[in-house]
Parts: structure tokens; sequence; C-alpha cells
């Protein structure tokens, strides 16, 4: 009992500061969830009560369901009338009410309440038979619409948090083209919507605040356009006669775009200020094709495509375009085919497309670790292209041929479980993660 | 002399009348009819202006006719010219080097352009389905500076030839096989301005 009352406390605590500033580990009252290390605890996600409960049940089930880390138990029918003895007449569990969901495998409970303050939530420790965090989510009025789902989709990454110690990506969303145009799709698959386009636009990237989106557009005037998504204002630079800019990227701090210029003699990369400005030339290609460049996340190096030695390679140089060295190996085939590199935001690893050993032409998605350089395939299902991490450095969207016609489709890259984002009969492809949007 | 002639026909025609009326009656004399000269002329006159024309027509229609086939051989003289500046030319595989075969197609291009200095082209480079989607753009810009720089090596001079990439973006022929492939990685040359009565090159 004293030290439910000790956890309650120190919840209480949490209340009082912002969402964002919470450490619980640097509070120091934080009870981690019991469960087997290595193993996925079970949750259940108690039917919600108040406005819209069932859509919120819904869409926290999902969101942790796609978070890959834990495993979300469904109440079987026969067990519902358990689960409803289990609880008082006000909704909560009874301290004997915890056997039926240790019987269920669930390690930890989620219990939420739509109140007029806004979404209460409970995390209950089925283990120790207590509630171990519990906090209040403002959510928008209008049910259902964009902001209020993406306000759920917040309480999933922090509850995700609380169980697993790692905050979800459910609050997320991915850029991508079809059509020409870019789009912008939740990470579940929802609210799809396209932008106002100045040409036929490629290749999006997300700015680190994921305020701002920029792309490129080939053909007659090609250049780089930055879309606000706020103003829904675009500027757009680079437009030079013979030339074609494309692949842009925002530096981690937010202050540059570096793109690709190909003009008279082959491409190389280039470094433009995002507020408008000259820009510099960071590779020096001699001809060659210098494309499709990936920040670390400490925005200290580049990750590019490079044919400077024949087929394309990956390489990594300092991000002012110094100490460039092959990352990939050439040896390994003579015709290879590497390309598209985006690192992990954790740093540690880069994804990347290659034809597999067979040279078939077929594209598949790789990982390498910084570390021992091993390639790690992913896909071998149709052709994979154009991976792009999402900012929990585990999950990736990539295009794939797998259902017919290109789509995007979401990997697990620990347990390689899939699942299909866009649908229909035109190609989406090009898919850039956004970083965890702020409300 | 006409009279006496005149009269005993009188005397026959009035004694055929009494042999058939029994009132016979005094038939008016005929005025002779005047002779008038003015329009046998306008006759004549009238009969060559006919044939004067028929001939100029005749030779109207000719040189129409002429005019029309001439024409037509400098509208086909035209559409080659133009087929010959828009012919496309063809890569490799992940290459922009131009090939031997495909330079006879920028050799024909060249003394049209140095002929009609007012002609303008936009060379927009391809490239296959495979291959990296965004490495692609670079690419086709790098296919398309091919044959601009060899045509400029050639003395056309840089402004008028302007180059973009489509990059994979379209293809003219979707299926996946390198019949298809082949007929992808492929410059296009349009022509934008100047192409009103071009002149032969000299090459030509």
């Amino acid at each position: 009992m004293t030290k439910a009352r000790f956890a309650l406390a120190g919840a209480l605590l949490a209340l009082a500061v912002p969402l964002a500033a919470q450490d619980t580990t640097a509070q120091g009252v934080h009870i981690t969830l019991q469960y087997n290390v290595g193993t996925r605890p079970g949750v259940v996600v108690l039917p919600v009560a108040g406005a819209g409960g069932d859509s919120i049940q819904t869409i926290l089930q999902r969101d942790l369901d796609y978070g890959d880390r834990v495993n979300v138990i469904a109440i079987p029918d026969s067990m519902a009338a358990a689960v409803r003895g289990g609880l008082d007449s006000t909704g909560k569990v009874r301290t004997m009410g915890y056997a039926v969901f240790k019987t269920l495998g669930a390690a930890a409970v989620i219990q939420a309440t739509n109140t007029s303050r806004g979404l209460h939530v409970a995390l209950h420790d089925v283990a120790r038979g207590q509630v171990i965090d519990v906090n209040e989510f403002p959510l928008p009025p209008d049910s259902l619409s964009r902001g209020w789902r993406m306000a759920v989709h917040r309480v999933s990454d922090e509850v995700e948090r609380w169980v697993t110690g790692v905050r979800g990506i459910a609050a997320t969303r991915i850029a991508y083209v079809r059509n020409h145009a870019v789009r912008i799709v939740d990470s579940d698959g929802a609210d799809d919507l396209t932008i106002p386009m100045a040409g036929a636009g490629m290749s999006p990237a997300w700015s680190p605040d994921a305020r701002m989106i920029a792309y490129s557009t080939f053909g007659e005037g090609s250049r780089i356009v930055v879309y606000t998504l706020a103003t829904g204002q675009s500027r757009s630079f680079g437009e030079r006669r013979n030339t074609n800019v494309s692949t842009p990227v925002f530096s981690p701090d937010g202050s540059a775009i570096v793109y690709t210029l190909a003009g008279e003699n082959g491409s190389d990369l280039f470094s433009a200020p995002v507020g408008g400005g000259p820009a510099a030339r960071l590779t020096a290609g001699g001809g060659t094709d210098n494309s499709t460049p990936a920040f670390s996340p400490d925005g200290r190096r580049i990750a590019f495509t490079s044919g400077r030695a024949g087929p394309p390679e990956i390489y990594i140089m300092d991000a002012d375009g110094t100490n460039v060295s092959m990352f990939t190996d050439y040896a390994f085939s003579t015709r290879n085919y590497r390309s598209n590199p985006d690192w992990s935001p954790d740093g540690l690893s880069l994804a990347y497309q290659a034809y597999q050993p067979d040279s078939s032409g077929v594209f598949q998605i790789f990982t390498m670790s910084l570390r021992d350089r091993t390639p790690h395939q992913l896909t071998s299902d149709g052709e994979n292209e154009d991976p792009s991490w999402a900012p929990d450095a585990r999950h990736l969207v990539f295009t794939s041929t797998r259902s017919g016609t290109k789509q995007l489709w979401v990997i697990d890259s620990q347990s390689g479980r899939l699942r299909q984002l866009t649908h229909g009969a035109a190609m989406s492809r090009l898919g850039a993660w956004s970083p965890r949007l702020a409300p | 002399m006409q009279s006496s002639r005149i009269l005993p026909a009188a005397l026959l025609a009035l004694a055929a009348l009494a042999a058939c009326h029994k009132k016979p009656e005094v038939a008016p004399t005929p005025a002779p009819a005047p002779i008038d000269s003015t329009a046998i002329k306008q006759h004549i006159a009238d009969s060559l202006a006919m044939v004067a024309k028929a001939r100029a027509d005749s030779l109207a229609r000719a040189a129409a006719e002429k005019a029309r086939e001439d024409s037509i051989a400098a509208a086909a003289a035209q559409a080659k010219m133009r087929a010959a500046l828009t012919a496309m030319i063809h890569f490799d595989f992940n290459k922009s080097d131009l090939r031997p075969e495909d330079q006879a197609i920028l050799d024909a291009k060249i003394p049209i352009l140095l002929a009609n200095p007012g002609l303008t082209l936009r060379i927009a480079g391809n490239t296959d389905e495979r291959g990296s989607t965004e490495y692609n753009l670079a690419l086709g810009q790098r296919r398309a500076a091919t044959a601009k720089r060899y045509l400029t090596d050639h003395g056309v001079a840089d402004s008028r030839l302007e180059t973009v990439s489509n990059g994979e973006e379209k293809p003219l022929c979707t299926e996946q096989e390198e019949s298809c492939w082949s007929q992808n990685r492929r410059d296009e040359f349009t022509v934008t301005g100047g192409d009103t009565g071009m002149l032969k090159g000299s090459g030509n």
C-alpha cells in the first residue's frame, strides 16, 4: 500500500510539469513495469469511458500494436464478464481484479477515461497489482478531427514510454509522392492529404521541427521548394538554366538545405541557407553523379550516393565536404548499385537500397551498422526502395512492388513485421518519415 | 444589178400567189440587212481573248500546281529537317556516354542548326525505371549534357540549347524488359523556336 501511494504521488507530481519536460527516471519516482526483459509485455487497453471512447480505445490499441514493442491483448468475449467483474462501478480495477489480466497474459492494463479536462490515463502494473503511472492529456474538442487523432496518438506514444521506456512513433506523419504531388499521411495511414504544388514534385524531406517540407521539381524550371505547413506558403530556390536540382534534405539544426545540383558536368551536393542566400558546393564529383544526401543526426557528417568509382556506391564525408570515404564495399561485385542512404536517428547505422548479389537488377532494402559494416538484408519480396527511418530508429518506411503497383510499406527492422501504409492504383513512393510531432 | 434580179423574182412570186389565192396580196419587199463589221471584229476579238484567257488560266494552273508541288517539297524538306532535329539518341544502362552508332543522329542536326541561327532546342535526358529514382534525375541531366556538349563542340551556340532531366519519370514504354528499357534510356529533342522556313544546311 505504501508503495502504491508513493507511485501515485509521483505521478501527480508529474502532472505539474509540461509533458515534453517529463523525465520520470530523473524524478526518481517512476516504478518500471515488471515483465521479462527481452519479451514484449502483454498490454490490455480497457474500454475507454466517456465521449469518443470506442475510437480512443481503437487508436490506442492500434498505435501500441504498430509500435511493435508490446503485445496488445484483446479481451476475448468469454473473459469480458470476468473483466467487468474486476472493475468497480466507476470502471476502476478492483484490487482483486488483477487476476483476470494475469490469466490473459497481460503485464500492463491501460485504463483511460475521457473527461471534460482531457483524457485521464492510468497504467496498471498487473504483477504488482497497482497503478504505476497516471496522467491527464488535453484533447481538442472536435472529436475524430486530424488534430484530435494526433492528440490521441501522442497519448499512445507516452503510454508506450510508460510501458517500455521508449516513446512511440504514432504521432508522426509520412510525406511521399503520388502522381508527382507531395502528400502527407499519418503514420497509421489516416488523414491522407496533398499539399499545393509548384511543379512536378519529387523527394519530400521534413525540417527537424516538422514545420516545413522541402521537395524538388524536375523538368523545365527544376527547383527546390520549401513549403511551410502552418501558413501554406511556398518559396523556391535553385532554379537555373540547364540544371536539375533534386533530393533536398534539412541539416539537423534546421539552418541549411543540402541538395543535388546536376548541371553541364555531372552532379554535386550543394548547401544553401534555409532562409535564402548563396549555395556552397560540398562535393567535387569531377563529372560523376553525387546525389541523395543524408545527414548524421549530430549534423557533422553526410552520407550520399556517388558514381565516382563507377557503379553507384555510398560514401560518407564531413558536413563541409572534406574527408570523403567509401562506406559500402566496391569490391563486393562489379555490378554493384547501392544508393539512397538514410542515417538512423540513433546514429548507429545506415539504411540503403542495393541490388542483390546476383545483380538481378532488383533493389532490396539493407541496413549496415557503422561499427561493423556488415550488410543486413531487410526485404526480399518484390522490389524495395527508398528507405526512410522512423524517429524510433527501428521502423522504416519504403517503397515496395510486393502488392503490384509501388506502394509505401512499414517494416520493423527488429522483427521484420510489415504493414502496408498506402493503397490504390497510382504509385506511392519516396516516403519520408517525419520527426515526432509537437502539439 | 440587184434590182434587175429582184424584179423577175417578184413577178414569179406574184404569179405563184395568184395561182393559190383568190385575193392575192402584194408582199412587202424585205429591206436588205446591213452588214455589221464592228460585231464581227468584236467576235474575233472575243475569241482571241478567250484563247488568251484559257492560255493564261492554264499557265496559272500550271504555276499553281508547280507552286503547290514546290510547297509540298518545301514542307517535306522542313519535315525532314524537323525529323532530323528531333531524332532521339539512346544510352546504355547507367551510362551517359554517346554511343558510336548514335553519333550520326547528332551529326544530322548540326548543319540544320548552323544554317538556321534562330533555331533553339530543348534536350531532355531520360532513364529507364531501373536504378534509383532519385539518382536517375542526375543521370538524365548528364545524358542531356552529353548531347549538348557534342553539338556545342561542333559550333552550335550554347545559348540555343537548353537541357533538362526527366529521370525515369516520363517513360515511352512501361514493359519490364530490356526491349522497353532500352527505348526509355534516351535524349529527346524538342524544337523550341526559330523553325519557320528553315534553310537547308550545306551538309544536307
